[in-house]
């Protein structure tokens, strides 16, 4: 059965074998970073159980409404991403372009919030390092939270903003008419992509923002 | 030949540097690694020849350190790793299962860059000092004491990472979906399932590597203090997540080279393997319970002794599974008719010696003898039958067998079972002294010793000279044979296999249409087997 779609690889014999390809492919990328937070996640787990009452301490130190609202921030571009995906199967690349850029500005709105919050940090002194100052004697334990909470949620960061990196260039595919409903799962493997930045906050908001909050 | 092959088809740096072709991408990895490897060798010669001598004489004790530092980083991460899966892989995995090409051939070209990449970023550090931490990296002192080039070889190994991922990632996505038809699971070449295998290590221990030499480096740079402990880190945390990846590395090392021995013990036997689907299963059962044995490197490190217990116990189950594979090789020997051409020669060195340094791993997993031996040359001794006397016998038979599919030429028979022998009588005259020396309490790591062991590091220093002789000697006829050896016919062994039934060297899209595969693997004593192996 001969394919002589424009999409297809040379190393594929048909356009369902190349779709098979991608999308293990991806969900094995994904694992590999299931891992690779996953690192992070065991060493926060393990100080986060040495150091408790550090942990709840230095976690009031967050906002937990910039926290919250950026939660439902980063939820609701999982939203726009799934409709992306699905305008894609249609083939209606002006639906895919105009709900990938609504993801951008969600995530820039994410980010910037991320970035308003870090400066808050800053001005408190609670960048872990040379200048790290807390108040009471959990002081060097409480450093270790907030060395997580940089790494974690500055790897998250990072994630998003190669996230949006992939979407400019998702944007620009669908707009010179690339996708089509046999051929549009690079928005799909974007999508995939994109909700498991939006799984890995999930998981981070409670575990650095709502630690002993009761 | 008139018919283009994959080497004649285009001609130019710029043909092979953007090349997507496996083959090429294969023979890239294969140049970069043989410089890694020599490079690595040229440590080792160094640290041998301090060692000549019981005083510290030709280097001081800072500049020892680094020397053992960077042989362990340049081989285990540059060499070993990537050794048989990104070249032999890399050239034989769609071959073998009757594909044109890698699901994802940019990847696999990127994958390539990768590693040059961080393979550039280590050798920064060797000429900018190098580094002294030892290839363990262990906390506090990687993180806050040592003054050399740590960051750089962090950054370097942090790179190299992600090409083993993209490798893994895209041998599992092609073994899965890029098959022939006819080619079920069961009739997959053993060399496909251990490389299968070693592809979930990768991409599920790399990333944690990755993440654990990244919060070293954070802690490096801006003094955040992750295993610190001076605020409470832990450094042990440290240690439980480097072996969580570099123990099951150890399997990244040895499953594709017992894939390699599987393939060759049953071609040079004329025998079918025995107990195909055993050493297939043994692969997996490898590869998941190497994931749960990391901290029997740790007994003497002030772990819970409950947890070593555990580990002691799991380190023993995954002998079960090694063994089935030692086996089921020697009984695929039992009435074969064998020939001793030099990849079997290597086949069979790889079993003698993978079984020492097997056998010798229980030793060190019972918690007791460890703490005799630990951090002494019994465990060097270990280490290297596994890897040196497994991985690079397993890795130069493997390039002797595929050679002729490679290159198109047949290499000198009489030259390569010499050079076999010599790697293998090097090698024990290296490493055997090595575990008694250790058992006697010399300590690693140290760059003099008492005067008592030095009969015995002599016999090791010798060994090394004989050794690198005879990992020489390939380099110089391999070259050769590109040009003066005798032209390859498509299948000189007569061995069973896809990649036998192209012509060697394979054209770029390997085969001219997709074979259909209706036999099972290993069909052994092929059907023309009148037919003589075609030798110069």
């Amino acid at each position: 059965m001969p394919d002589h779609s424009p999409a297809l690889a040379h190393q594929f014999d048909d356009i369902e074998q190349q779709h098979e390809s991608s999308s293990l492919g991806m969900w094995i990328f994904l694992a590999t970073e299931v891992m690779f937070f996953g690192g992070m996640f065991l060493g926060y787990a393990v100080y986060r159980a040495m150091y408790p009452t550090a942990f709840a301490e230095a976690s009031r130190h967050l906002d937990i409404w910039l926290g919250g609202i950026n939660t439902a921030v980063l939820l609701c571009s999982s939203l726009t991403m799934a409709l992306a995906v699905h305008a894609a199967q249609l083939g209606a690349r002006r639906t895919v372009a105009i709900f990938l850029v609504a993801t951008i500005i969600l995530a820039s709105v994410f980010l910037g919030i991320k970035a308003f919050e870090y400066y808050h940090k800053y001005e408190e002194h609670l960048i872990p390092g040379a200048v790290f100052e807390f108040p009471g004697e959990n002081a060097n334990h409480a450093q270790l939270f907030f060395s997580f909470y940089f790494a974690m949620t500055g790897m998250h960061a990072l994630h998003m903003v190669i996230g949006i990196g992939v979407m400019l260039i998702m944007i620009a595919l669908a707009l010179r008419g690339r996708f089509s409903p046999e051929y549009y799962f690079p928005v799909e493997m974007t999508g995939l992509y994109w909700h498991f930045v939006d799984i890995v906050w999930v998981f981070l908001f409670p575990l650095l923002y709502l630690v002993d909050r009761s | 030949m008139s018919a283009k092959n994959y080497l004649n088809v285009s001609y130019g740096a710029r043909s092979w540097l953007l090349t997507k072709d496996h083959k090429r991408i294969a023979l890239l990895y294969l140049a970069s690694i043989t410089l890694f490897f020599f490079l690595g060798g040229a440590f080792a010669v160094l640290i041998r020849l301090e060692l000549l001598t019981p005083q510290g004489d030709l280097v001081q004790a800072e500049t020892y350190n680094k020397l053992f530092t960077m042989h362990g980083v340049i081989m285990v991460f540059f060499f070993l790793i990537p050794s048989i899966p990104a070249v032999l892989g890399n050239f034989l995995v769609p071959m073998m299962i009757g594909a044109r090409d890698m699901a994802f051939p940019r990847l696999n070209l990127l994958s390539w860059y990768v590693y040059t990449i961080g393979g550039i970023l280590s050798l920064v550090a060797v000429v900018s000092g190098g580094v002294d931490t030892g290839w363990t990296f262990y906390t506090p002192y990687s993180s806050t004491y040592s003054n050399t080039a740590v960051m750089v070889t962090a950054v370097g190994i942090f790179i190299t990472g992600f090409s083993s991922i993209l490798t893994g990632l895209n041998f599992i996505v092609t073994i899965h979906k890029m098959r022939a038809p006819g080619l079920t699971w069961f009739r997959l070449p053993l060399f496909i399932w251990s490389n299968y295998a070693t592809s979930l290590i990768m991409v599920l221990g790399t990333p944690v590597i990755a993440i654990t030499v990244l919060l070293v480096g954070i802690e490096r740079f801006f003094g955040v203090g992750i295993f610190d402990p001076k605020l409470g880190g832990d450094p042990l945390l440290f240690q439980h997540l480097f072996w969580f990846y570099s123990h099951p590395a150890v399997y990244i090392m040895i499953l594709p080279g017992m894939g390699v021995v599987s393939e060759l013990v049953t071609c040079f036997s004329r025998k079918r393997i025995f107990g195909y689907p055993f050493i297939a299963f043994a692969s997996l059962a490898i590869a998941v319970l190497g994931f749960l044995v990391w901290a029997h490197h740790m007994f003497v490190s002030g772990m819970s002794p409950y947890a070593g217990m555990i580990f002691s116990f799991l380190s023993f189950m995954v002998a079960v599974p090694s063994a089935v594979k030692v086996f089921n090789w020697t009984a695929t020997l039992y009435k074969g008719s064998i020939s001793y051409d030099a990849p079997m020669l290597y086949a069979m060195g790889f079993i003698g010696l993978f079984t020492l340094g097997g056998l010798t791993g229980l030793f060190l997993a019972t918690i007791a003898v460890d703490v005799h031996v630990h951090d002494t040359y019994f465990i060097v001794a270990h280490f290297h039958y596994i890897m040196v006397g497994g991985t690079v016998m397993a890795y130069l038979g493997g390039i002797h067998f595929w050679w002729p599919k490679i290159s198109g030429r047949l290499y000198p028979e009489g030259w390569a079972r010499f050079a076999a022998l010599v790697v293998f009588v090097g090698f024990n005259l290296t490493f055997f002294p090595q575990f008694v020396v250790g058992y006697l309490g010399m300590p690693r790591r140290y760059h003099a010793y008492p005067a008592e062991f030095q009969v015995l590091n002599v016999m090791s220093t010798a060994g090394a000279s004989i050794l690198a002789v005879g990992y020489l000697l390939p380099m110089v006829y391999f070259v050769w044979s590109m040009r003066y050896g005798a032209k390859a016919s498509s299948n000189p062994w007569d061995a069973t296999g896809l990649e036998w039934q192209t012509p060697s060297p394979p054209p770029t899209e390997n085969f001219e249409q997709t074979p259909e595969v209706t036999w099972e693997a290993y069909d052994y004593p092929s059907k023309d087997k009148e037919k003589e192996p075609q030798v110069a």
